[in-house]
């Protein structure tokens, strides 16, 4: 394995460090003792082949799966045996690959739910949720900022496709996360929404730390800061655009055919 | 347009409520006062099916022993009023009780599993009662226990007196009421978003931070305690309780009356209980087996109305939508 820039990160202390990570599938190696930390605030992107286990590092990262072995710190403690739900309420946030709303309540009241379940109280029985300030108020707010503002009474499933995206962040912003862990957020998408996404994306740079798994090569290069290269689960390669763009393996393995086009 | 079409709804719904209000008044003028006693059923059989599209519309928890609970009150009504405890007050906060407390044991275990795991669990749980009551020899076993006096509900020198088939339609209709409304309240409340939410996506609501088992076996529970109100209403009307009252056929109608209503509508459940009982009644004056037609007409209302005989009542545009 590559790897570079090693000393421009002993400065800050990463708010994910994951040590060792693997799981397998039966016979599928997935996550092959995978090593990679997110520093605060940066843009970490991860890219490869499909099928290398991308999705699986995110599923471990966010805890629909438990890894065979391995550490995962999250702001300072272990959280490999904790809940997706608790990794939530510590700063934890994802999207998912293939898009997964509420489709059945509208865009307004995926975001409030979001915002309820960190507001604490969800034993309440009586009260209409829907009347609530303190959860429409902040739902509105991010809807406005992902620019869904005019679909909020939709009905989430209703959307057109590039719209689903950008609501499927709005509900993973929502939880108001230290930490954004985005799958592939332009799939599917075409140009001029995929380049408005990337827009947003760069304008939440600084303020909450993402990794970035893309297939948008575009995409990759203009918002990360660091680059890891997953192949077969394992970590082939991992430093900064530019040291990815010239190294050797990458190419070979990767990027090849994409670049000389 | 969209009024109109929402009113029509409103109207046909509102209308069977008023033909219910008005039934012991209505079916004597008819010369068909047998009308007040198959309304109470509907109305009882109301309360079960709207317990159990709590958990079974709005959270996507099929329970195939809902039926359970009716046999529950049932028998703790019976047993106390076979001890010579006739006092409502007392009767039936223990039958709601038991009720509450075997849905809490039976939801906490049936909750762990999910789909088609879920329906045989709470099909196995189901049919343990029944089996409980059936080798009850004490209590009549398949015979089962006739219940002497109706619930006596004394406060001071006032009585509630259950033996008065008026009075006691009426404060069934108030029950059917008020569960109706407490539904309402939950699943409009944050706790309903997130039963709700769990029903639409588990692993999305898991996601943002919550964990559903809690949630989910609460409304569970409130549905078996509000399934126990008509398991105590059935008992004082029937003044009998037996096994048949829970064994998994009665789980099955109930689910069939939730999805002839509409599953998840706040109505419709009520809805199918009117229309199932009242086919079964008309069919079972002309037929044999009234399954040879309630068989096809199931899959019928599976295939063609989705919504029951709630959606039947929406938009043209709601239905396709
Ligand atoms: N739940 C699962 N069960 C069995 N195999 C799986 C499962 N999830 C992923 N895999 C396998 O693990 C490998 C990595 O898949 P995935 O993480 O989805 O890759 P990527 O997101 O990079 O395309 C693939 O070979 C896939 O078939
Ligand atoms: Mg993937």
């Amino acid at each position: 394995m590559a790897c570079w820039g090693h000393g421009r990160n002993v400065v800050a202390e990463p708010l994910l460090s994951v040590k060792g990570l693997s799981k397998q599938f039966g016979g599928v190696v997935a996550a092959d003792d995978l090593n990679l930390d997110v520093l605060p605030g940066e843009i970490h992107a991860v890219i490869g082949p499909n099928g290398a286990g991308k999705t699986t590092m995110l599923n471990l990262l966010s805890g629909q799966l438990k890894p065979d072995r391995g550490t995962i710190r999250f702001a300072g403690g272990d959280i490999a045996r904790l809940s997706p739900a608790g990794r939530s309420h510590l700063g934890l946030a994802r999207s998912f690959q293939i898009t997964s709303i509420f489709r059945d309540f509208s865009v307004l009241d995926n975001v409030a739910l979001a915002i309820q379940a960190h507001d604490g109280h969800g034993f309440r029985f009586w009260r209409p949720a829907r009347g609530e300030e303190r959860l429409r108020g902040p739902a509105a707010r991010v809807l406005e900022q992902v620019g869904l503002g005019a679909r909020s009474d939709m009905l989430a499933g209703n959307l057109a496709h590039g719209e689903q995206r950008q609501l499927e962040i709005a509900v993973a912003l929502a939880t108001r996360p230290r930490l954004l862990l985005l799958d592939e957020p332009m799939a599917g998408m075409g140009r001029d929404a995929s380049d408005r996404m990337i827009e947003f994306l760069r304008s939440l740079k600084g303020e909450y730390a993402m990794l970035l798994v893309e297939h948008d090569m575009d995409a990759v290069f203009a918002l990360a800061d660091r680059i890891t290269v997953l192949v077969y689960g394992r970590a082939i390669a991992s430093g900064t655009p530019e040291e990815i763009r010239a190294d050797r393996d990458v190419r070979d393995a990767y990027l090849g055919d994409d670049e000389a086009a | 347009m969209r009024n109109a079409i929402t009113s029509r709804r409103g109207i046909v719904t509102l209308a069977v409520f008023a033909v219910i209000a008005s039934m012991p008044v209505l079916g004597p003028a008819l010369g068909q006062p047998f009308y007040v006693d198959v309304f109470t059923r509907v109305m009882i059989w109301g309360i079960a099916a709207v317990s159990l599209n709590l958990i079974l519309g709005y959270g996507g928890m099929i329970s195939f022993g809902h039926a359970a609970y009716l046999g529950l009150a049932g028998y703790t009504i019976g047993i106390m009023s076979d001890a010579g405890i006739d006092n409502g007050f007392l009767q039936w906060p223990v039958a709601l009780a038991v009720c509450g407390l075997a849905a809490l044991v039976i939801g906490a275990i049936c909750l762990r599993t999910r789909g088609l795991y879920f329906i045989m669990i709470t099909l196995a749980f189901g049919q343990m009662i029944f089996f409980l009551g059936v080798s009850s020899d004490r209590y009549g076993s398949n015979d089962g226990l006739p219940i002497y006096s109706r619930s006596e509900f004394k406060l001071g020198g006032a009585e509630l007196d259950l033996g008065n088939g008026t009075l006691f339609y009426y404060v069934t209709f108030v029950l059917l009421l008020a569960s109706i409304y407490a539904v309402y309240r939950i699943v409009n409340s944050r706790f309903g978003m997130v039963i709700r939410g769990s029903k639409s996506n588990e692993a999305r609501m898991n996601a943002i931070g919550v964990s559903t088992y809690r949630y989910k076996l609460t409304a569970f529970v409130i549905a078996g305690v509000m399934c126990g109100v008509a398991g105590v209403l059935m008992a004082n009307f029937e003044r009998f309780v037996s096994p048949d009252t829970m064994d998994w056929p009665q789980s099955g109608e109930m689910i069939f009356m939730v999805v002839l209503g509409g599953i998840g509508s706040l109505f419709g459940p009520v809805l199918g209980a009117a229309v199932f009982l009242l086919l079964s009644e008309f069919l079972s004056n002309i037929m044999e087996s009234k399954n040879i037609i309630f068989g096809p007409f199931l899959i019928l209302v599976v295939l063609f109305a989705r919504g029951g005989v709630n959606g039947l009542l929406g938009s043209r545009a709601e239905r396709r939508g």
